[in-house]
């Protein structure tokens, strides 16, 4: 088979076959640190902080042999995933495994959780030193990371929803890590029941699709309609039926925009703020919110076609996305709270992601992904720096903040590489991404949405000045000054993680906290935040297009090929134990590759004959030329660049990824787009000088004398009403009318029908007494009750009121009641 | 298949889960026992499905799951009043119930 054949030609490695170790790493450290964390001596957190170095060097080795397992594959040709199965669980047919499937998404993500990870947990020992849940804090840390990366090497869609819960589970243990605030608790209920509204699409969705595409999973590859590679193959081959890929595309982007803060579901995001900042530098950057992002390129091609990208003029994703640029972008104007401010840019980053995505760029989404993990990570541990260090734990850029460029040089410079790098500035990261997504969405036909985009730029640009000048421009205000905030400042603020109230009780390291001025962080903090700025500088020029194709190296390793495969060779199945066997075993079945092509060897004669097979008359001959010579299959290579996946069905073998084009780069529009991230810069920092530094008339209070300009203040401030809207009508509508209705069924129907009993009763019960009672029962019940009171007395010592003897007894009756069913029965 | 083997583990952590829920004086630890009875019968339920390839003893394992849950959240929530009430959980205490 010719499969085997490119298999052979394409190198594997250690760590590419082992790569389900790594969440498995910090998944043993998270029941270490459990159970022995509180008896180590630096309290369980060496193990966090191992174990996430651990898969770092695990995703790092596993990344070289990816690239390795590429740059030796032939020009153009689909580098299979490397694929591992157990089964997990089997009846009746039906099974699902567990195991890994990794590709280049795989391993840039998993390479970026790891590092990201790593960082901030290294942050962590400094910035939680002391909490009274330290422990507790790394086990949660450490848990989160392990369903993320387990998530991200997922072989099968319940593999993908185990990690995705955990990380649910671990984000609300952790947003409500301070959970003696109330406020914390309810921020970490809010996140907790907001993403479970759209983890009711993940089910849905998962449950749909596998319905859908079982039977032809199992006849064609051998595997599940669960796995990742099956629904992938599936989704083009032109089998699945409109209305089901298209309902089961929409029920899984539900969960996406339910984890990924996507509007409107976006809401429980700027609260998860109530966390310890590492926990928001984490949720933020590389795990949780980009767990949505990645679901969608994951299984991009049920995407695809669900949703038919490329095809109509919006689709539900663009169009989600677009929206969400746009409207968490403004809301991060009205913020004070400096975590807010980075938290709705996130939101607006994902934003960017998905557009990118429904638009079709999947490739400059991904890279987004991967930039924007390191500068986001870097701004929030910087926020997270200032308040440690300057402002007693305070996030209020207005009140606590400003001038503290001098005071704090290492955390100031780090902040403006990321912001630079947020806001798409040559030649830092951002550019080579965001400014792809925005090319890529034009090129595609969504012009709109391109311009939302360009919009979106613009305003990242104004509002993170807006940030940068009031935190690190002009004078030091409040606690930044060396005012220490009363409790009514706490009281205000109460959703800020202003923990020296009661994280840091049991502890005087920072008793010092009133005296003294603000200073720079200690080396913990400084070095992560260095690491991770040189990397939002320099991470870019992994894929920088402008500098033509041999700078386009994330592309060539990470973008899946768009050929037509052998079902075989969709995968490099490692060990091929459990269902994985199946699939190597009986190689096709209906899509059966005939003879004579089975006899090539060269991946390039496929692509070519499935095009000229869909070019028409005479294929076979073709066939057999293409098949039969090696120079042709040359000479036609140029000619048929296109691949059919994605636009048609393939008409032998299966595709893995759709046809994906991408825009060439020019830099008139690059210097289009950074004119406008310019003009943003340049209008905001006027405005922010003319309001905060010169107080000028003109623009203070102008959104309390202009209507149009105040409704609009208004509606950010109160977050478009949307908080409202879920929890007074939504919930209120839904949740009220059941209660009243079952309130009012128990009060006329039950309660006359109790009623209605009980007078009945009444009257029967008054003519037994008179007739029967008196007369008859009394003489007998006198007896009987003389008796009882005997037995009573008798009995009284097994009624000792003990739980546990109660439990005994029943135990004892149960084991004789069986005993005497094995008796009778033989 | 080999039932037995899962079989003996049913029947292991049935006796420990009643020595639990006979000899422990906190409740959380008997709730706790109530839940490892309750999974000893959920594997019998498993090892018998498998042998028999059907999916009842599947579904029956989900719905004593899903009950567990609920009982779990019960016991837990008279274990929080009880410690409301008394300051203490100590079941030994509790002979309230006495005849």
């Amino acid at each position: 088979m010719f499969a085997e054949a490119t298999e052979v030609a394409l190198k594997s490695g250690w760590f590419l076959e082992h790569a389900w170790v790594i969440p498995v790493i910090p998944a043993l450290s998270f029941f270490l640190i459990i159970f022995f964390g509180k008896r180590m001596p630096k309290k369980g957190s060496e193990f966090g902080v191992a174990s996430m170095l651990g898969a770092l060097v695990f995703a790092g080795g596993a990344a070289y042999q990816w690239i390795q397992r590429v740059n030796g594959a032939p020009e153009g040709a689909f580098v299979s995933p490397v694929v591992k199965t157990w089964t997990w669980w089997q009846n009746s047919g039906i099974s699902f495994g567990i195991g890994q499937h990794v590709d280049g998404l795989t391993v840039a993500i998993l390479l970026v959780v790891a590092f990201i990870s790593t960082l901030v947990q290294i942050y962590s020992l400094e910035y939680l030193r002391g909490d009274r849940r330290y422990t507790h804090f790394f086990a949660s840390l450490t848990l989160f990371s392990a369903g993320m990366l387990n998530m991200v090497v997922a072989e099968n869609m319940i593999q993908l929803i185990l990690g995705w819960e955990i990380m649910g589970l671990c984000s609300f243990l952790l947003i409500g890590h301070w959970w003696e605030e109330g406020a914390n608790s309810r921020a970490a209920l809010k996140a907790f029941f907001t993403t479970r509204t759209g983890d009711i699409g993940l089910l849905t969705g998962t449950a749909i699709l596998f319905f859908s595409a079982n039977e032809w999973t199992t006849k064609t590859l051998g595997v599940s309609g669960f796995s990742i590679r099956g629904l992938s193959s599936w989704a083009l081959s032109g089998d699945p039926g409109h209305a089901a890929i298209t309902m089961g595309a929409v029920a899984l982007f539900i969960a996406a925009i339910g984890k990924s803060g996507q509007f409107p579901l976006h809401t429980w995001l700027p609260d998860a703020m109530a966390g310890p900042t590492p926990v928001s530098s984490l949720l933020h950057s590389s795990t949780m919110v980009v767990a949505g992002v990645f679901l969608v390129a994951r299984l991009y091609p049920v995407f695809f076609k669900g949703m038919d990208i490329l095809g109509g003029s919006a689709n539900f994703i663009v169009v989600i996305g677009g929206i969400t640029i746009v409207i968490a972008a403004l809301l991060a104007f009205v913020q004070t709270d400096i975590k807010k401010v980075l938290a709705y840019s996130t939101v607006s980053q994902l934003g960017y992601m998905m557009m990118g995505l429904g638009a079709g760029a999947w490739l400059p989404a991904v890279f987004h992904i991967f930039t924007h993990a390191f500068f986001k990570a870097c701004l929030f541990l910087g926020a997270g720096s200032i308040s440690h260090s300057s402002s007693h734990h305070s996030f209020e850029m207005k009140k606590d903040m400003g001038g503290l460029r001098k005071f704090m040089p290492i955390t100031f410079g780090t902040w403006i590489i990321s912001t630079l790098a947020l806001c798409g500035v040559f030649p830092f990261s951002g550019f080579f991404s965001k400014d792809e997504i925005i090319d890529n969405v034009g090129h595609n036909g969504y012009n709109v949405f391109m311009i939302v985009g360009l919009a979106g730029a613009f305003l990242t640009a104004a509002y993170m000045t807006r940030a940068t000048y009031l935190t690190f421009f002009g004078q030091p205000r409040g606690a930044s000054a060396g005012e220490h905030h009363e409790e009514e400042s706490h009281n205000a603020h109460a959703t800020h993680d202003d923990h020296a109230d009661h994280g840091h009780d049991t502890h005087d390291a920072h008793d010092d906290h009133a005296s003294h001025g603000p200073r720079e962080s200690g080396w913990l903090i400084t070095v992560p935040l260095i690491i991770l700025a040189t990397l939002a500088l320099g991470s870019g020029f992994l894929n920088a297009a402008p500098f033509g194709e041999k700078w386009e190296n994330f592309k060539k390793w990470v973008e899946p090929s768009a050929e037509v495969v052998s079902p075989t060779g969709i995968a490099y199945v490692v060990g091929g134990v459990g269902e994985a066997r199946v699939a190597s075993d009986t190689p096709t079945d209906s899509t059966v590759v005939p003879a004579e092509v089975a006899t090539d060897s060269e991946p390039v004669a496929i692509e070519d004959r499935a095009v000229s097979d869909s070019e028409g008359e005479a294929h076979s001959e073709t066939l057999m030329a293409t098949t039969a010579s090696g120079e042709d299959s040359h000479s036609t290579e140029a000619v048929h660049h296109e691949s059919p996946c994605g636009t048609e069905t393939p008409e032998q073998g299966v595709c893995m990824a759709p046809q994906i084009h991408h825009a060439p780069f020019k830099w008139s529009k690059a210097a289009m787009s950074m004119l406008i991230v310019l003009a943003g810069f340049l209008i905001s920092l006027f405005m922010c000088i003319q309001l905060y530094e010169k107080k000028n008339k003109k623009f203070v209070g102008l959104t309390e004398r202009n209507k149009a300009l105040g409704f609009g203040y208004k509606l950010l401030v109160n977050k478009y009403y949307l908080d409202v809207l879920y929890e007074k009508i939504i919930v209120r509508s839904i949740a009220h009318p059941i209660a009243g209705a079952v309130y009012s069924f128990n009060q006329k129907v039950l309660d006359g029908v109790v009623n209605g009993t009980g007078t009945t009763a009444k009257r029967i019960a008054g003519w037994v007494y008179r007739n029967i009672d008196q007369r008859v029962v009394d003489g007998a019940v006198n007896g009987t009750g003389s008796a009882a009171h005997g037995a009573g007395s008798a009995l009284r010592p097994v009624q000792s009121g003990k739980v546990n003897q109660y439990g005994a007894l029943l135990f004892g009756a149960a084991a004789i009641g069986a005993l005497v069913l094995v008796i009778v029965n033989t | 298949m080999l039932v037995n083997q899962f079989l003996i583990l049913a029947a292991v952590l049935f006796c420990i889960g009643v020595y639990g829920v006979i000899a422990r004086k906190n409740a959380v630890l008997v709730l706790m026992s109530i839940e490892l009875i309750l999974n000893s019968v959920n594997i019998n339920l498993l090892a018998f499905s498998m042998r028999n390839g059907s999916l009842d003893g599947h579904t029956f394992a989900l719905y004593i799951i899903a009950i567990a849950a609920a009982e779990v959240g019960v016991g837990l929530a008279m274990v929080l009043l009880m410690y409301r009430n008394r300051r203490s959980i100590d079941l030994d205490e509790l002979s309230e119930m006495k005849g």
